[in-house]
């Protein structure tokens, strides 16, 4: 995870395993508190929530136009704000980071996309063209826009809904059920890993040189290995022992209500109209 | 390597998205047919190792470091359907909930590193380890070479996703909109790195896993070679129509190339052609100077309104663009082939009860 990613909270530099594992839990957490207060996205129905942010995400990637993609942008603001999502946090979990990993891409293309040029860079003389600002600000906006709409769902929503809400696009329950569990363990074998290499920092006098952290890292993946698939045999005999038999049922306690439908057509409306124009 | 949202085109994901949900289904049905109840939380548990292993980072020689996927680790183990189940459980997970890679993109990181990833993987591991002993060094490079191999395929997937998007969509004034930079920059810039450092990660970590679980843990490869005895079933199968699946494929991938192509393909030309005069032209050029004549040809002219194409020129009307009914076309028209295949197949395999 040394990409673009909402855990990354804008601090470059490299991270260790219990770092990440507690920056992770803290993203999860979040997801409760944030997800628990009133706002307006904490107050829709999950399921219309990841149909209605999945249109807003995919009209940012659909449109042509920068005017659209900023008023998009806009949008995902005063829903944060209607939703009690301060600007300061998603700086620190999207903006920042994205800007790092998508900033440094775009930014060649200033001078390597073909075109008008607008600026010469002085002493190297390199032109800065018109269409290599507009496909960087495309890229850059794009992402930052996408991300910004993706963290607005996972903060409001508790992550077990937004989960169980994916059966709404028509995910096999089965599927459903193994990324519950899935997202469960994940915690575990992040504390599991922690554990490990704690245990082995803790037993040591001087540090290790490349090879010996190589080795240790290496074992690490091996004993986690060993260790998931025991855990796998321990779920699956207590699956069997509470009567499962391969069938797998969720709960659903979620409902519709009328402005659920309202946000959800207004959402679909967007992406509608920027085909309508594009055509 | 995790393309976020906003890099690939509405119609590339499209694209990608069509070509993968048929390896997901794939993989489900036969991961279900050798599990049982062992599915859900095998899977479960799996697809939590490969997201966490693929937050370890390697010390590599050179005082840098890289992460690891884990494509030939989870190949290996649990065989390339499992595998592929896996990864894309974790990469959907990260997807969602650590914003590390996008959702409109999430199909084309489930095809790089989750299905040709996996496949690549385990068929070097299979090639090259062959025979051999369990506590047989060969494993060890086996194994190294897949993982290498793994995410440089996976990685070369990604920098063609990333190149052919400037050639394909762009405003009127000649703006990029998606990934700006063409082929000839996007793959050296991505292999690169992945043929140094990422490549280096994934072989260390791949042979050095095979060896640790040699000398301390060798049940997890029996368990493993206990299955290939099912995998060499289900490639007897494959070897009889490898050619056929080789031909498909190379056709699906050059299938774009006819974009590039100016004009009407020879002795492909529509009644209308024959009223302009800048075809007529392009006609008689491409016929070494023969004469036309100056009226369609009856024969021509009755045939023509005989039958309406579903997808004419290969772009319909309702889509977005030429470029994207072009590549859509492509995947229907593949599809229907595969569609035709598996019939026949049924067909004729239908007294054959050999499992696949």
């Amino acid at each position: 995870m040394s990409e673009q990613s909402f855990v990354q909270s804008g601090q470059p530099r490299r991270r260790h395993l219990a770092e990440r594992l507690v920056h992770a839990m803290e993203l999860a957490f979040d997801a409760e508190t944030v997800g628990s207060q009133q706002g307006f996205l904490q107050g829709l129905d999950p399921r219309i929530k990841l149909i209605a942010i999945l249109a807003l995400i995919i009209s940012g990637v659909l449109t042509r136009s920068l005017t659209v993609l900023a008023a998009l942008f806009l949008l995902a603001l005063v829903l944060a704000f209607a939703s009690r999502i301060t600007a300061a946090r998603l700086c620190k979990q999207v903006w920042i980071s994205v800007l790092l990993f998508t900033g440094v891409i775009a930014l060649p293309s200033l001078v390597v996309v073909p075109g008008l040029p607008v600026w010469q860079i002085p002493l190297v003389h390199w032109n800065v063209t018109y269409q290599g600002l507009r496909s960087a600000a495309f890229l850059v906006g794009r992402a930052e826009t996408s991300a910004t709409f993706a963290l607005l769902l996972v903060l409001s929503t508790p992550w077990t809904h937004v989960l169980k809400a994916m059966r709404s696009l028509g995910i096999p329950v089965v599927v459903v059920a193994i990324l519950g569990m899935t997202y469960r363990y994940i915690f575990l074998l992040l504390q599991t890993a922690t554990q490990l290499f704690e245990a082995r920092r803790s037993r040591m006098v001087a540090s290790m040189d490349g090879p010996q952290q190589r080795r240790m890292v290496i074992a690490a993946v091996g004993v986690l290995l060993g260790k998931a698939f025991q855990l796998s045999a321990d779920v699956h005999l207590a699956m069997l022992s509470r009567g499962y038999r391969g069938e797998v049922y969720l709960l659903h306690d979620f409902q519709i209500r009328r402005r659920d439908w309202f946000a959800l057509l207004s959402a679909l409306t967007v992406p509608a109209l920027i085909l309508c124009f594009q055509i | 390597m995790h393309i976020p949202d906003g890099y690939l085109s509405p119609a590339t994901c499209a694209l990608t998205y069509a070509l993968t949900l048929p390896f997901w289904y794939l993989a489900f049905q036969r991961v279900k047919r050798q599990l049982h109840t062992r599915m859900v939380p095998l899977l479960a548990v799996f697809s939590s190792f490969s997201f966490v292993i693929m937050m370890f980072n390697l010390p590599l020689p050179g005082g840098t470091s890289g992460h690891a996927v884990g494509m030939a680790i989870a190949a290996i183990v649990l065989g390339p359907w499992a595998s592929m189940v896996s990864i894309s459980i974790a990469l959907l997970i990260q997807a969602i909930f650590f914003g590390d890679g996008g959702i409109t993109t999430f199909a084309a990181n489930c095809l790089n590193m989750a299905v040709a990833g996996s496949l690549v993987a385990h068929w070097t591991y299979t090639l090259i380890a062959g025979e051999s002993t369990l506590e047989s060094s060969r494993r060890v490079v086996a194994a190294a070479i897949a993982g290498y191999l793994a995410i440089n395929v996976a990685a070369l997937l990604t920098a063609i996703e990333f190149g052919v998007q400037p050639m394909l969509f762009h405003d009127a004034s000649g703006t990029p909109l998606y990934a700006p930079y063409p082929l000839a920059i996007a793959i050296p810039a991505m292999m690169i790195g992945h043929i140094s450092i990422a490549g280096l990660a994934e072989l260390l970590i791949s042979g050095g896993l095979v060896a640790f679980l040699q000398r301390s843990n060798p049940d997890l490869l029996a368990s493993s070679l206990a299955n290939a005895t099912a995998r060499l079933a289900s490639l007897s199968v494959w070897k009889s129509t490898r050619t056929l699946w080789y031909m498909l494929a190379g056709l699906m991938i050059l299938s774009p190339l006819g974009l590039l192509s100016a004009g009407t393909a020879w002795g492909e030309w529509g009644a209308e052609d024959f009223a302009s005069a800048g075809v007529r032209q392009e006609i008689v050029r491409a016929s070494g100077g023969a004469t036309l004549p100056d009226t369609v040809p009856q024969g021509l002219e009755r045939l023509a309104s005989l039958w309406r194409a579903p997808i004419p020129d290969y772009a319909p009307s309702f889509m977005l663009s030429a470029s994207m009914g072009y590549v859509l076309s492509a995947v229907c028209g593949a599809g229907l082939i595969l569609l035709l295949f598996l019939l026949i197949s049924k067909v004729t395999f239908r007294k054959d009860p050999v499992e696949s």
